[in-house]
């Protein structure tokens, strides 16, 4: 690889992964406030698809991203209805927005796969990614409201004592998740690859998810995780368009010289990653929100 | 004076009525949500849901298929029961159903050109044995590093799926197959037998019901059954009582494997005949709805089965008469669940208009 080559790997990196992280910091606001959110996969979805109908019907890129917000507020709204205020069983309502995500997205855009339309420079979203994993950090560790926040998903009963509003905060983190999902999913459909095609997300709110268990509820950390996610699957491809194989020596390296190989090595080291944090049990007990998946009941 | 909005009060038990009657409710509000979608598009409403749901099954063939399609998702469905009920998430069944294919189905491509009675049953283990040997891997990472079986199941499922197209593009390919990747057909006895002449349901029907009553059985009436319900409820009760938590949680996994794999096998031995990239239009997934759908209760699975298979031939033929795309199946399926949970709500809690004091 020359140096040119390099810098072009670099950018492929960098834009391929800002949409992980985008719904990968939603869901981590979510999921700090007591709640997990099975639905990313279902939101972004969703979101991509009222962005490129809304950008072929109106030509405005601003009115594209801001119905897709709307859209990503609309689908968790939904969910913070049933885990809130009917306390429904939190993974299995995620699911069912997952699920109801994609029917409802491929409704919408049946009659717009294959339009064309002209995409967005990626940078300013790049750019932004970092901004906002930045500014949420700020928010958990520099503001009071952060505080507040974290403390409804550690322990809501003392929050609830103390006099927050634990389901009003919580259907704000929800909402907020929601919304930067969608946005991610918007990000996918206008720039990542102008286009609509169902279930075009392709397990990238799954990442996502997985990516908040590897970044220990820590902001920052999520940026790691992406870039090392988004980075090894971007290898994987230019190994593939190189033609690599492995040697005869290897076991089955018919099998790993294939293509459906490569394509499984992001979910592999995933996997592999995910099983490397979690074999520390201390510590995922003592960093995940201790009231995660927990309903809150007032009592009457 | 009463109050204008009512309060939430917790019941001291769960209403058994409110547990039969919430499916039902969330049937009725998902018709009727879907007749507001569909005059939103344009349809007239009663048409389109007689489309959806009645002329489906207004035949001998058409019952029959509903049959064909609501054989994997009860017998996956039942497994997955295993697993929920003891609050163990494994929404990994569709690759678990993809292995038990690709193992099942490994066989009878070996022996395509045997004919021999035991072709079947022997498709049939191996198919049983590939999705638990799958379901096994999120079972042993959860037990031995702690990792969440939900990503962990997922995951495996793109990687299952990849298998298969390795598999079908590759050393499996039919060499007669000309430019379609799919293997060669199974030899005629490694195919389900047909229960009718000309109607595609096949054996797999009476397979599924007698593993759906040997889980009732299990359910209902013995001592495993007995401890998969108690940690489902009370974890720390469970560890109380001595129940090996470990051992439950690789017996689940490895049940629901075996199923969702009989499942995928049925699949391929059943109405498809040979191996190729798209075996199941999601069962896996849509098992998840019907488990819930039908309370985890193995008569309630078989019910929701039948009406969860309904969405799929609705969607079918909606796509046909209607130019709707055959997902729209996926948006009534999400919408059921949506509203059973939300009307969960009632079997817990009751709404009470009390006098303000």
């Amino acid at each position: 690889m020359n140096y040119l080559e390099f810098i072009g790997f670099l950018q492929i990196v960098l834009i391929a992964t800002t949409p992980v992280v985008f719904a990968g910091i939603g869901e981590l606001v979510t999921e700090k406030s007591g709640v997990l959110n099975l639905g990313v996969e279902g939101m972004m979805l969703v979101g991509a698809v009222t962005a490129f109908v809304t950008l072929v019907i109106t030509g405005s890129y601003l009115l594209a991203f801001l119905f897709s917000i709307f859209a990503g507020i609309f689908m968790s709204g939904l969910f913070a209805f049933l885990v809130l205020i009917l306390m429904s069983n939190q993974v299995a309502t995620g699911l069912s927005l997952t699920i109801f995500g994609i029917g409802l997205s491929s409704m919408i855009g049946k009659k717009y796969i294959g339009t064309p339309i002209d995409g967005l420079t990626p940078w300013y979203f790049v750019i932004l990614s970092f901004l906002i994993v930045f500014l949420v950090g700020y928010f958990f560790y520099k503001t009071k409201s952060g505080l507040i926040l974290r403390a409804v998903g550690e322990s809501h009963t003392s929050a609830h004592a103390l006099g927050y509003s634990v389901l009003k905060i919580r259907l704000l983190a929800i909402l907020f998740g929601g919304s930067m999902c969608a946005f991610a999913g918007s990000y996918i459909s206008i720039c990542y690859a102008p286009m609509w095609q169902e279930g075009m997300i392709a397990g990238r709110g799954w990442i996502a998810l997985a990516l908040v268990v590897f970044s220990t509820w820590k902001p920052s950390r999520i940026l790691i995780g992406a870039y090392i996610f988004g980075g090894t699957s971007i290898f994987q491809m230019h190994l593939q368009g190189k033609g690599f194989k492995f040697p005869h020596w290897v076991p089955f390296d018919d099998f790993f010289s294939s293509a459906p190989f490569f394509n499984m090595s992001p979910y592999l080291a995933t996997m592999i990653v995910l099983v490397i944090i979690s074999s520390n049990k201390l510590r995922i007990k003592l960093s995940a929100p201790a009231c995660l998946t927990m309903p809150f009941y007032k009592g009457s | 004076m009463t109050n204008l909005f009512p309060s939430i009060v917790s019941r001291p038990q769960s209403s058994n009525i409110m547990n039969i009657l919430v499916p039902i409710i969330a049937i009725i509000l998902t018709l009727i949500t879907g007749a507001i979608i569909f005059s939103l598009m344009g349809f007239n409403a009663f048409f389109a849901l007689h489309i959806f749901f009645i002329s489906p099954i207004s035949s001998a063939y058409g019952i029959s298929e509903l049959l064909v399609k609501a054989t994997p998702l009860a017998l996956i469905a039942v497994g997955l029961a295993f697993c929920f009920k003891n609050n163990i998430y494994n929404i990994g069944a569709e690759g678990q159903l993809t292995m038990g294919a690709i193992f099942g189905g490994g066989i009878g491509i070996y022996f395509h050109d045997t004919n021999s009675f035991w072709l079947l049953p022997l498709m049939i283990i191996g198919g049983a044995i590939g999705g638990a040997v799958w379901a096994m891997i999120p079972a042993l990472l959860k037990n031995k590093f702690n990792t969440n079986e939900i990503l962990t199941s997922l995951m495996l499922v793109y990687v299952a799926l990849l298998i298969l197209d390795y598999l079908v593009v590759g050393p499996w390919r039919d060499p007669e197959g000309y430019s379609f990747p799919k293997t060669r057909p199974f030899s005629d006895s490694g195919r389900m037998p047909l229960l009718f002449e000309g109607l595609r349901i096949h054996i797999g029907l009476i397979i599924t019901l007698i593993l759906v009553f040997i889980s009732w059985f299990v359910f209902a009436k013995t001592i495993f059954g007995f401890q998969l319900k108690v940690s489902g409820f009370s974890p720390i009760a469970a560890r109380y009582a001595g129940f090996n938590q470990k051992i439950l949680i690789y017996i689940a996994f490895g049940i629901c494997g075996a199923f969702a794999g009989i499942a995928g096998l049925a699949e391929v031995s059943g109405p498809i005949g040979l191996l190729y990239r798209d075996i199941s239009p999601n069962y896996g997934f849509t098992a998840i709805i019907v488990a819930f759908l039908g309370r985890l209760h193995p008569l309630g699975i078989i019910f929701a089965s039948l009406i969860i298979a309904l969405t799929y031939l609705g969607a079918e033929d909606a796509q046909l008469f209607m130019q709707i795309p055959a997902a729209v199946g996926f948006l009534f399926q999400g919408l059921v669940l949506f509203y059973l949970l939300g009307a969960d709500f009632l079997v817990k809690y009751k709404l009470e208009f009390k006098k303000s004091k």
